[in-house]
């Protein structure tokens, strides 16, 4: 059987490719290598090419930025992709340096500023260093580790093969347990030369360094600033993640997110995982909506695959991506309510929505919150009986009902209202600007949503509006949520209505994909925003590199500036309005 | 009031049996007050914390077990469920809290990954289970289990603390103060100071 | 648009208030058999609960649906004296398409000719790694290795599951997963019967 040619990434329109042409002549050159697409960018060009894709092509909008490391061509490469939030297609750029154990790409932060914390991940991850970035420090792992771990050649300490499936499980597996194979009887290694008791280490110095650096002092009497750590461990439900805040008495002068507790090297194994085995481990990025994940992973595979999904497949596909919306905006409007003070009781109301769409869960896939549901070309399994009926009783009966009677019981309610308006004010342009996603997006007056921007899977055949607010604060981002939790209602009434009958895979099931070499980068409309994955394949039935856009970590760009100017009690309202999960944001 | 003089009764006991009957049921009444009122500290890591979240909803209810309060601040609680991935950046700040905890403390390790590693196992930032660190009590497998398994597990903790009986327990005896555990520091690696003293590089431990 | 500051707490304090009254109406129009019950703990898990949601675990258990996994199992079949013969063939397809790589077998060989037996000697799942992914159930080809519902595990030690504390009996299968055991049983049925009139 001959693997048909992938069909190529991203296609910007035959004027913007003019428009480039002319202006830089020698110094881009598209991307020739097969299965690949987009424009390799000269170093030295790079800002004024970004410049002239921002300003005068209206591509506002950074998706992501990653590294991927060649080591059989020994070049290292840094891949951008961009979006207009007018909608359509987008455009892939990238930078290619020749291998070094450090190399230095310009900075994009002066142009977009979302990139800072992807810049970031790159240089600790990866060792590119970018000049002009205005706080380049590790972010996922400490200050003082040794090693960038993404790179080819840095081998973790329980290394034992390049790809999985592993030799030494089958035929001759007598278990080892991997603490034993190393030498220091545990997952760690030092490096040469290191002596472990006579060093003394202060991880934290950079992050008070670059919290103190660029705080204006407004009225120039040098007053007493406290620097307040709040987390990892709190009582938000927000999962480990912590905060440097400087203050000024009660008010935040400036604000530094810190994470990397959760960082559990899932690009790392995934590397090492073949495809299939992939799926699972998606379901641990954010972990409250774990079909979306599934969903975003199966579209880029299969675009790189050319495999398209039979029809009822789609329909029980667009299905549980609604119902997963309803069930992660629901924990998001109990988590945010916790967070604003009203202990736990909404989060009592919305959790017993959820157990019932847990419920189906269970009894499609197999398990309430790790479905593993979606494969290559469809789904695992059909809908077992009874199933569908629970869901049109859900979307018509129940939950049209409960959601109203949530609503009644927040939306008016004084303290939210007082708490909720003006605060934490995100304006349009610095939600672009920062490269925002989501409801985060949408409730500052931008209605960019993926499903209508750039429909995937079957969404253009349903009415839907796209739920959009204008003033960008907290209780706008409240609202918004409760808008999308009834347009996805509606979809799922559509949907069940015209499900058709059939079979639910495309491909016959094998247990190891061979997809063609290539890259392709596959985007979903996440609960939380765009959720990216960017995939290079050689060929093999391993990736060759395995990134998530993870819209939480980047929608984090935007809560520093958000803060500055509000009480320290607002911080904690601000976090749970972006409704992060610390598993996407550290991966 | 001596704790250890036996409670005058009002029934006849023989004098060599005087001891051991009122420490017994002592030992009854103790047991009951602390496994009905065992307060987590609310400890979530990863995805297994929000099983722990949906175990407090309202459909698996534990404050029927007398846990609901879940304080966020170690010094008031007595057990500690690690409910995720224990990463190495995260360890240094766990031990901390495990030191902060007063005793009588207990460690339930929810779900794969604080057991042993879990799928993550691999990963050069996870640490394989938290027991290299912390004495756990009860180990919960799943990914994640379900409400229904971590309800198991504390109830097997509640049996835990009612067969534990005054004369025996090390916190109820004099000195014998637990030793805190010594933070782990983070260097070129994560740096356990327990093995430090013989770490030397390309030595087996 | 707040006449009366305080009206939208009042709101929602009345939402509380319907929920604690329609919990005993519920007990009522219920007589006293809402709890303890197969027929209670359905209806409260369904789309007409109304009032307490509460499924008092472990004396009322919710029952899990049959697609549910937990650690997997091996399936025996059970010999003419007794004996456990499992079905797997030690084909290491679960091994090689398990995610974490948690699962450990070693094939057994005949002890004259030293040729590789189609049977496992040692079959081995460190459940503390084990993600309950259900992929070694979905691709093994003998029908050999399941899921299992059972999720009370807890105890003081680590788990690592050896051959012995991993088989269960093909009824306790068919038990637990009645669709998909009457599927897969009446699928090989039908192959045995092919190659019958073949061979014929």
């Amino acid at each position: 059987m001959t693997t048909p040619s992938p069909l190529p990434a991203i296609q910007p329109s035959q004027s913007d490719i003019s428009v480039l042409t002319t202006r830089f002549p020698e110094k881009i050159n598209p991307d020739s290598r097969s299965g690949y697409s987009g424009w390799v960018v000269d170093k030295t060009q790079l800002l004024a090419f970004a410049s002239a894709l921002r300003d005068e092509l209206g591509y506002d909008y950074l998706s992501s930025v990653t590294a991927v490391d060649y080591l059989p061509q020994d070049q290292i490469e840094v891949v951008y992709h961009a979006y207009k939030t007018t909608g359509g297609p987008g455009i892939v750029f990238k930078v290619q340096v020749p291998r070094a154990s450090e190399v230095e790409i310009p900075s994009l932060v002066s142009v977009y500023p979302g990139a800072e914390l992807q810049e970031r991940e790159a240089w600790d991850l990866f060792g590119v260093k970018f000049t002009g970035h205005p706080d380049l420090r590790r972010i996922l792992m400490w200050e003082g580790f040794a090693g960038h771990p993404l790179r080819k050649d840095w081998h973790e300490p329980y290394f034992e093969e390049d790809a999985k499936p592993l030799k030494s499980r089958w035929p001759e597996g007598h278990p080892v347990k991997a603490e034993s194979r190393n030498k220091y009887g545990d997952n760690i290694a030092y490096p040469d030369g290191f002596e472990p008791q006579n060093k003394t280490f202060d991880p934290e110095k950079a992050l008070y360094d670059a919290l103190q650096r660029n705080s204006p002092d407004e009225l120039g009497l040098s007053t007493d600033r406290i620097i307040l750590n709040m987390g990892p461990q709190h009582p938000s439900t927000h999962g480990v993640f912590r905060i440097a805040v400087l203050l000024d008495g009660e008010k935040v002068i400036n604000l530094k997110p810190v994470m990397g507790y959760l960082h559990r090297n899932h690009e790392k194994i995934g590397e090492r995982n073949t495809f299939i085995m992939n799926i699972p481990y998606t379901d641990r990025l954010d972990y409250l909506s774990s079909m979306s994940n599934n969903f975003g992973y199966a579209l880029a595979v299969e675009k790189l695959m050319n495999v398209k999904p039979p029809e009822r497949a789609e329909f029980i596909r667009v299905i549980m991506a609604e119902m997963t919306r309803i069930s992660n905006h629901l924990m998001a409007i109990g988590a945010l309510l916790n967070d604003l003070g009203a202990y736990f009781t909404p989060m009592l109301y919305s959790l017993e929505e959820r157990e019932l769409i847990l419920d189906i869960f269970e009894a499609v896939a197999g398990s309430r919150m790790m479905c593993n549901y979606f494969r290559f070309g469809g789904v695992s399994r059909d809908l077992p009986e009874g199933a569908l009926q629970k869901i049109k009783d859900l979307a018509f009966e129940r939950l049209p009902r409960k959601m109203d009677e949530i609503e009644r019981f927040l939306s008016e309610n004084e303290i939210i209202r007082s708490r909720g308006i003006g605060q934490g004010v995100l304006t349009a342009e610095n939600a672009i600007r920062f490269s925002a996603a989501g409801p985060l997006l949408r409730a500052s007056g931008i209605p960019y949503d993926i499903r209508r921007a750039e429909p995937y899977s079957i969404y253009d055949r349903f009415e839907f509006d796209v739920a959009v607010r204008q003033n960008g604060d907290i209780y706008d981002r409240l609202m918004v949520r409760f808008e999308e939790i009834r347009q996805s209602i509606r979809i799922i009434q559509q949907a069940v209505k015209k499900m058709p009958e059939g079979p639910v895979m495309a491909l016959k099931p094998m247990y190891q994909v061979r997809v063609p070499p290539g890259e392709s980068y596959g985007r979903v409309e996440g609960p939380k925003g765009e959720l990216g994955f960017y995939i290079v394949s050689n060929g093999k039935p391993n990736p060759w590199r395995y990134h998530v856009r993870a819209p939480s970590f980047i929608n984090l760009t935007a809560f520093g500036p958000m803060c500055i100017g509000q009480k320290v009690a607002d911080v904690v309202a601000v976090l749970g309005s972006i409704d992060i999960v610390l598993g996407e944001v550290d991966r | 009031m001596d704790t250890n003089e036996p409670n005058a009764s009002g029934v006849d006991i023989p004098p060599e049996m005087q001891g051991q009957v009122a420490i017994t049921s002592l030992d009854k009444v103790y047991n009951w007050g602390r496994s009905a009122s065992v307060w987590p500290m609310m400890f979530g890591l990863a995805c297994c914390a929000i099983e722990m979240i949906c175990a407090a909803a309202s459909r698996y209810d534990i404050a029927r077990f007398g846990m609901e309060v879940m304080r966020p601040s170690p010094r008031q609680s007595d057990l500690m469920i690690v409910s995720g991935t224990v990463t190495k950046k995260m360890m240094p700040i766990i031990v901390r809290l495990y030191n902060q905890m007063p005793e009588p403390k207990y460690v339930l390790a929810m779900g794969a990954c604080a057991s042993g590693g879990g799928p993550f196992k691999e990963g050069y930032n996870v640490v394989s289970g938290v027991d290299k660190f912390v004495p756990v009590d009860v180990y919960v497998p799943g990914c994640p289990p379900t409400p229904q398994a971590l309800l198991n597990g504390l109830m097997k903790i509640q049996e835990k603390i009612r067969g534990e009986s005054i004369k025996g327990s090390r916190w109820y005896q004099k000195g014998g103060d637990m030793a805190e555990i010594p933070v782990p520091l983070l260097g070129p690696d994560l740096i356990d100071l327990r093995k430090a003293a013989d770490l030397k590089t390309g030595e087996k431990v | 648009m707040n006449d009366m500051y305080g009206k939208g707490i009042l709101k929602g304090l009345g939402v509380s208030l319907k929920r604690f009254v329609e919990t005993y109406l519920d007990d009522l129009t219920w007589f006293g058999k809402r709890y303890r019950t197969d027929a209670g703990i359905a209806h409260r898990a369904s789309k007409n609960a109304r009032g307490i949601f509460t499924v008092q675990y472990p004396e009322e258990k919710i029952p899990v649906p049959e697609e549910f996994r937990f650690i997997p199992f091996l399936v025996y079949d059970e010999g003419r004296n007794g004996e456990k013969i499992l079905r797997c063939t030690s084909c290491g397809i679960c091994a090689k398409v398990c995610p974490p790589q948690c699962i450990w077998i070693v094939r057994s060989t005949d002890p004259a000719t030293g040729r590789p037996v189609p049977d496992p000697a040692e079959f081995m799942i460190d459940a503390d790694i084990c993600m309950n992914c259900g992929l070694c159930a979905e691709y093994c080809p003998f029908d050999a290795i399941k899921m299992d519902h059972d999720y009370e595990l807890a105890c003081g030690k680590r788990n690592v599951y050896d051959k012995e504390r991993l088989s269960k009996p093909a009824l306790y299968y068919e038990s637990i997963r009645p669709i998909n055991a009457g599927r897969e049983n009446a699928f090989r049925a039908a192959k045995t019967a092919a190659r019958a009139g073949l061979s014929e």
